[in-house]
């Protein structure tokens, strides 16, 4: 995986403000335990994207079998699934709309939930 | 089986009772079955007949757990009216195989306290030990 470098990688939440500041960069995904067989057994995987949609996209094309636990049928961000950038929950950053900066990290975990 | 330890088990009941009129819950970390902390967490649905462990919560306990060289293995809330047996959103929501489900009833004047494995929407409860 090349790590994609562009011009302003401290300038996360600006870049996230303003939209794309250059080209696709690489974030680190951040797998819960439940997630990481079909990640190869990673903890820790690399994707590229500006936006999380972009991030998931490259994680399916990666690791086809987290389509299902990452995305609906109709490509929608799975409900029982919280995903943060860095420390924000993407619910308020536009969810697969939310923009993504180089050094992000993207966490994901399950939605934890019951009666 | 679970263990955990009658001080963490008083911290499950006490954020529980805490709770009440509501459902509370929180997050277990720990490895193979032994609970080695626990973090009380918000009930995002503020409901007395549903749960929703505050997403922020689960993001902080998670990395809590991993700085300790632990992971999350399980969570547990309240029932307040009902027995301490998953109900079938409990079943239908469970997110990890591997996990410990704790449930907590609140509808007798003691606590009752037990834990289940919920695997392919088959329930099967194990023993709670707080002392090895």
């Amino acid at each position: 995986m090349v790590i994609g470098k562009v011009g302003f990688g401290s300038a996360t939440s600006l870049g996230r403000a303003c939209g794309t500041l250059g080209g696709a960069v690489t974030v680190e995904v951040r797998l819960p335990n439940i997630l990481r067989p079909m990640a190869a057994g990673e903890p820790i995987v690399n994707a590229e994207g500006d936006s999380l949609r972009e991030v998931f996209d490259d994680l399916v094309r990666q690791y086809p079998a987290l389509r299902s636990s990452l995305l609906t049928p109709d490509g929608e961000m799975h409900r029982h699934l919280n995903v943060f950038v860095n420390d924000d929950d993407v619910r308020y950053l536009g969810k697969l709309d939310a923009k993504v900066g180089d050094a992000d990290t993207v966490t994901l975990m399950p939605a934890v939930a019951g009666g | 089986m679970l263990l955990l330890a009658r001080p963490l088990w008083d911290r499950v009941v006490a954020h529980c009772l805490d709770g009440l009129p509501l459902e509370a819950c929180g997050l277990l970390a720990g490895r193979e079955g032994k609970v080695l902390e626990v973090y009380p967490a918000s009930n995002a649905a503020r409901s007395a007949r549903l749960y929703t462990v505050e997403p922020r919560d689960v993001l902080s306990a998670d990395r809590a757990a991993r700085a300790a060289g632990w992971d999350l293995i399980g969570v547990w809330h309240s029932h307040t009216h009902t027995l301490a047996y998953p109900s079938p959103t409990d079943v239908e929501q469970a997110p990890d195989p591997d996990w410990h489900y704790v449930l907590v009833s609140l509808s007798d004047v003691e606590p009752v306290v037990r834990s289940y494995r919920i695997i392919d929407r088959q329930v099967q409860e194990e023993p709670v030990y707080t002392e090895p």
